[in-house]
């Protein structure tokens, strides 16, 4: 059950292995027709890809986490979310806790990344840090720690990568096509071979255009089915699916989009963060399922929280006969309990005000500014730029020190 | 001529299945070992926590002495029995988490405790080392379900009966209270 899915494995490789094959079709053609020799195209392609790969492996987590803007916190930053993210790592089994990050952004979403298990990351964004509570968090994280323990992020990076390197050869290629190739040239002077070359043209044509839909297809198919695995194992770890449902109906329900989200980094987060409002979206052109969907496969796992309660819950809600859990990952399962919502549900846990003020703390503290409390019950938020030893409270005047 | 070929060839399949099993138990152990040992870092936690948090409650609940004692005795019975098995000791750990949810409960009623930073801190390690105890139990009974299976389906069970790989014992809630989630309820 743990070392998980490795039929899920076989095929997420025949995908990476077929995106590969189409990159190395488009490279041929495109050698045959511009260099007239196929190898040299082939070599082109492989070149590119391989850069952009080398790059996204070494440098992958670090670009991605620059562009959501996401900054590192410590344990005494924020304990709660911190001891979540313990929780989950001890219930995922995973050997090394990851690299907690905070985006300051009232959107709802979070993300994992890093190549591998013991080099991973989890962001969220401070909306989400205030809006949940501890069981919801904890789901929210489990859906994160499963996408590192499953080893999603390595391969959303692969096919993203050859995706983007079948779209930048067919963007050019098209561009030269249309507005250099007509021009004659070479094609027209070079010796023979006219009804060979015109096959060479019209299918490279029909290429450039099919293939980038299609590896992006792919590229789609495989994200959507790593989505609603990472919310089972997320129901596994936590064996408490109401958790992450409950945070997802949140997630749904907030309209705020994500400022530093683009297009080639949507997958990577819990939600689609472009999704348009009531969007029913369970076509072809999602990263991501529609959420109500996930959420209503959540509430259906009433008999227990294992691999094939979900599988049993997912079948029930789109009534196919269709397993989206792969069948060996499901085979040692014996029955697992649901518990119950833990006491955070109850009234003890911070509600939403206090998480708020525990978040804004934080992310005041992470700019270097100091917080006084005065003894009225005013907190001085003292800029990093002070440097005077002593502050008067605007509030009721004491001389606090600073 | 063939006869020694095909016998040598059954040797060698029979010996890449003996060593790929062999190993396969020896990790299945190991994660067992390791799953054990996270228990027993988050139990020993728990230890930690207690006496500071009885200090801290032990100022603003007066009228608690026995829950606080009840907590501390429990805490102590169950660090004696630290190096038992795993039966004995899940029982003594069941009585602690009992204990220790019990004064939680009552602190409800001291709002005073309930404002003190400190003690603030210290219920949100307590109650996320609860949780890790009860997630690496997951983990751990997890991890044993797979390695006893390993050591009794066939023909996996011949080699584990051969290089003596033994079934682990489960770590099973034996108190009641415990059984049930850990919910505490307010009034």
């Amino acid at each position: 059950m743990w070392e998980q899915i490795r039929s899920n494995q076989i095929r997420s490789t025949i995908l990476v292995v077929g995106m590969g094959l189409l990159l190395l079709l488009i490279g041929y053609l495109l050698g045959l027709y511009f260099f007239g020799s196929g190898i040299g195209g082939l070599i082109i392609a492989v070149v590119i890809w391989a850069v952009m790969s080398l790059v996204a492996f070494f440098r992958g987590d670090n670009i991605l986490l620059a562009l959501s803007r996401a900054r590192k916190i410590s344990r005494d930053d924020h304990p709660r979310l911190y001891n979540v993210v313990e929780e989950m790592k001890i219930a995922s089994g995973l050997e090394k806790i990851p690299d907690i990050y905070i985006i300051d952004d009232p959107g709802l979403n979070a993300f994992a990344t890093g190549r591998d298990p013991n080099r991973a990351a989890v962001a969220i964004t401070s909306g989400l840090l205030q809006k949940l509570n501890r069981d919801e968090l904890q789901g929210v994280i489990g859906h994160e720690m499963a996408h590192i323990k499953n080893r999603d992020v390595l391969l959303m990076a692969i096919t993203a990568v050859l995706l983007g390197t079948i779209v930048i050869l067919a963007w050019y290629a098209t561009r030269i096509l249309f507005f250099g190739g007509m021009a004659g040239g070479r094609r027209s002077s070079s010796s023979g071979g006219g009804s060979g070359q015109i096959i060479i043209l019209v299918v490279a044509i029909v290429l450039m255009i099919l293939a980038p839909i299609a590896a992006q297809l792919i590229y789609l198919a495989v994200s959507r089915k790593r989505e609603y695995l990472a919310d089972a194992s997320s129901a596994l770890y936590t064996r408490y699916p109401e958790g992450l449902a409950s945070a997802l109906e949140k997630l749904a329900a907030s309209s705020s989009q994500l400022k530093s989200a683009n297009k080639a980094t949507a997958p990577m987060y819990i939600i689609n963060p472009f999704r348009k409002k009531g969007m029913s979206a369970s076509d072809l052109t999602s990263t991501h399922p529609p959420i109500s969907e996930r959420i209503r496969i959540l509430r259906s796992m009433a008999g227990g929280a294992s691999f094939a309660d979900y599988d049993q819950a997912y079948r029930q809600v789109h009534r196919t006969g269709r397993q989206i859990v792969p069948a060996s990952a499901m085979a040692t399962g014996a029955a697992i309990g649901l518990r119950a919502a833990g006491p955070e549900a109850a009234e003890k846990e911070p509600d939403e005000i206090q998480r708020a003020r525990e978040t804004s703390d934080l992310l005041w503290r992470r700019s270097g500014y100091k917080t006084i409390a005065c003894d009225c019950g005013a907190k001085l938020r003292v800029p990093p730029k002070f440097k005077a030893s002593s502050i008067r409270c605007p509030h009721c005047g004491r001389i606090n020190q600073a | 001529m063939i006869a020694v070929y095909i016998i040598v060839g059954i040797v060698v399949v029979l010996a890449i299945v003996f060593i790929a099993t062999y190993n396969r138990l020896v990790r299945l152990r190991n994660q067992v070992k390791n799953a054990w040992a996270q228990i027993d870092v988050q139990l020993k936690r728990r230890y930690d926590l207690i006496p500071n948090l009885v200090e801290t409650a032990k100022g603003y609940m007066k009228h608690e002495r026995e829950t606080l004692e009840a907590v501390t005795k429990a805490r102590n019975l169950a660090q004696q029995l630290a190096s038992s098995g795993a039966g004995a000791r899940a029982k003594a750990e069941g009585e602690l988490s009992s204990a220790l949810a019990r004064l939680l409960a009552v602190v409800e009623s001291y709002p005073d405790l309930k404002a003190n930073q400190n003690f603030l801190a210290l219920q949100e390690e307590l109650t996320s080392t609860e949780n890790k105890i009860g997630f690496s139990r997951q983990f751990y009974n997890d991890s044993v379900l797979r390695y006893n299976n390993q050591t009794q389906v066939f023909p996996s069970n011949m080699i584990a009966n051969v290089t003596g790989f033994k079934a682990s014992e489960f770590f099973e809630v034996t108190v009641a209270e415990e059984r049930k989630a850990p919910t505490v309820s307010f009034t």
